[in-house]
């Protein structure tokens, strides 16, 4: 597919704050792609960058091949939903919607028409006349939707839109953003902190950090192959460990050693100190003695399809999270087993601070 | 409360009542009539002062309107440190007795040698306007409205056009609440006005005064009794719009 953005080195502070740190990415024509990341890591200035809205301190933004670094916002072919809808409080929800058209000048019938058009695509058919502090935040979630769609932009650029709704009507609207983005067939970039989020809509998903990005692939990737323990520990329950390697393709964790897959073509060379995740429905019970380690389990918890159970190693460090089908009692003695195959080799974080322990090590 | 209000209200009641009483004593109600209305508005002396307070209290509110907003929007592009300094100094006029106001703007058209009258009252209170201005247009300049604003731009929208179909409106009612408030400093203002008058020109608040010192006609009362009624009016516009704007915030925040 044809590449439409591509950011290219971004740095960007304000005052002494170093906000991006060197922003790569490119985001393809037609596709969903997700910046996830905690709050403060420069998602929104990330997004505004493209939007027009701060111009960076070093770096370029491409829209088509074309520098539009230093063009106004209101040249470029992208809308924003904003994070807190920014909806005109002085105008109805029809002139809401009709402001870009406009702006454009167009005439008073295709102005009704697309308005029109625009609302039912958002299932809000009939609202024009509403006023906005009538609405409901799911609703003028859905109204800022249309505003930002009405004008056929090339790229939309979501902030965190569903941030403000609660839990059911955040699923729901999952699934209707899905369906806008598909009728619509227009890029998306999309920023949340929720992970469930940018996993279930996502084409790709950026992890951000401290301004850096951590990683990014398809959700299954970053699910699967988490490249450090920040995106591990972003990404759903791990169990994230530090250890080093013993030798080739052997991790020692806790003074026991595990095989794995890993190894110094993969660069990690014994002696390495590196951080390993398993996640928790990867590790196999076995009878007691008859796996890689032993533990007690401390406590069990039932969650929906499976139990959720913490074991205490052995070893006596650390505390496993473990899922499985199986029914096992407080205070049993187990076994426990993993693949080499999950078990997730990665280099420490990449943040100015981690950075530098890297260097000196 | 009940005592309050009447110790409040009645003499303003009087001071009605008695403008129109049919004849010059203040302790004898000779009938109603309207003749003291009659002398006022035949008297070229008080019409005069009528006409200087009314258009001097309209030009100075709404040159003060337009310099304040003008002064909240170029701060608002300044960084938080300065904008707060800012605010410090603008408020410092509001707390100065207009005595020092009024004496520091006579020894200041003294030395720049400006013939005093009309355009130097006029001047002094557009002057002190400003600053309550500033303070009922600024609240209404905040993150929203940058928000709103942006996303204006965002949707194609010029500079120009965004400020004025998103921006204006938003501070619209800070604005009006600006003007109505200067209007009503300047029709009350007696000091300042006093201080930087020239000779031969009054305003209803000068012309009381000296009228005083040579004896009260009932006349004296009627031009009360109008600018009691204007200000009046005046306070309960700027009410109406301010319980208005306050139930349209609280429906905003509880959607
Ligand atoms: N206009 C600004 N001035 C100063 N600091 C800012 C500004 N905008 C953002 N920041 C800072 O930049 C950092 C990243 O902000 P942001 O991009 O909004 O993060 P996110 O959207 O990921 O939560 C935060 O520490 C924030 O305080
Ligand atoms: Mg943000």
């Amino acid at each position: 597919m044809a590449e439409l953005i591509r950011l290219e080195g971004i740095v960007k502070s304000f005052d002494d704050n170093i906000v991006l740190n060197g922003i790569d990415l490119s985001v393809d024509e037609n596709e969903f792609v997700t910046l996830l990341g905690p709050s403060g890591c420069g998602k929104t200035t990330t997004l505004r960058i493209i939007g027009g809205f701060e111009t960076p301190d070093q770096g370029r933004v491409y829209f088509n091949g074309v520098d539009i670094t230093d063009m106004p916002a209101n040249k470029r072919p992208i809308n924003t939903v904003f994070q807190n809808y920014a909806l005109f409080p002085h105008m109805d929800v029809g002139e809401n919607i009709a402001f870009s058209l406009r702006v454009k000048g167009e005439d008073e019938k295709t102005i009704k028409k697309k308005v029109a058009d625009a609302l039912e695509l958002v299932n809000l058919k009939g609202f024009e006349k509403r006023r906005i502090d009538q609405l409901s935040g799911g609703q003028q979630q859905r109204i800022a939707m249309a505003r930002a769609i009405v004008n056929e932009p090339k790229v939309l650029l979501l902030d965190e839109p569903l941030g403000a709704l609660d839990l059911k009507l955040r699923q729901e609207m999952e699934y209707e953003l899905v369906r806008l983005k598909k009728e619509l067939g227009i890029t998306f970039i999309y920023i949340t902190h929720d992970q469930e989020e940018a996993l279930t809509m996502s084409d790709k998903v950026v992890v951000m950090n401290e301004g850096y990005i951590q990683q990014e692939g398809t959700p299954q990737e970053i699910y699967d192959e988490p490249v450090n323990a920040f995106v591990a520990d972003f990404i759903g329950d791990s169990n994230i460990l530090s250890g080093v390697m013993s030798d080739e393709k052997v991790v020692r964790i806790d003074g026991i050693d595990y095989p794995c897959i890993d190894g110094t073509e993969e660069g990690f060379p014994p002696r390495r100190k590196v951080d390993v995740v398993i996640r928790p429905e990867d590790i196999d019970i076995v009878p007691y003695g008859k796996g890689l380690w032993n533990g007690t389990i401390t406590s069990k918890l039932f969650i929906g399809v499976h139990y959720e159970m913490l074991v205490q190693s052995e070893t006596g460090k650390i505390e496993w999270l473990l899922q499985n089908y199986d029914q096992h009692e407080v205070g049993e003695k187990i076994g426990m087993y993993v693949d080499p195959e999950n078990i997730q080799i990665m280099h420490k974080p990449k943040s100015e601070a981690e950075a530098a322990i890297e260097i000196d090590l | 409360m009940l005592i309050v209000m009447l110790f409040l209200y009645l003499p303003i009641l009087t001071l009605i009542v008695l403008s129109f009483n049919e004849v010059k004593s203040m302790s004898v109600w000779g009938g109603f009539s309207l003749k003291w209305y009659q002398e006022l508005f035949q008297s070229r002396l008080m019409m005069g002062a009528i006409v200087n307070t009314f258009s001097i209290a309209i030009l100075a509110a709404l040159i003060a309107t337009v310099v304040g907003t003008m002064a909240v929007l170029g701060m608002a592009a300044m960084k938080p440190r300065t904008q707060n300094t800012l605010l410090g100094i603008n408020n410092i006029p509001m707390l100065n007795a207009d005595i020092v106001t009024g004496i520091a703007l006579m020894l200041f058209f003294l030395m720049v040698g400006a013939p005093r009258g009309y355009m130097t009252i006029l001047f002094s209170h557009a002057t002190f306007c400003i600053p309550y201005v500033i303070l009922s247009v600024r609240p209404r300049v905040n993150r929203s409205t940058d928000r709103l604003y942006e996303a204006a731009l965002d949707l194609g929208a010029s500079e120009r056009y965004a400020f004025r179909k998103i921006v204006l409106p938003e501070l619209w009612p800070g604005i009006t609440s600006g003007f109505l408030l200067s209007f009503t400093m300047s029709v009350d203002d007696f000091i300042i006005t006093y201080f930087t008058r020239g000779a031969g020109i009054n305003t209803i608040s000068t012309l009381i005064y000296s009228e005083v010192k040579i004896g009260i006609r009932p006349s004296l009362f009627a031009l009360s009794t109008i600018v009691f009624v204007v200000a009046l009016a005046v306070l309960l516009a700027v009410n109406v719009r301010q319980s208005r704007a306050d139930r349209e915030d609280n429906t905003l925040q509880t959607a």
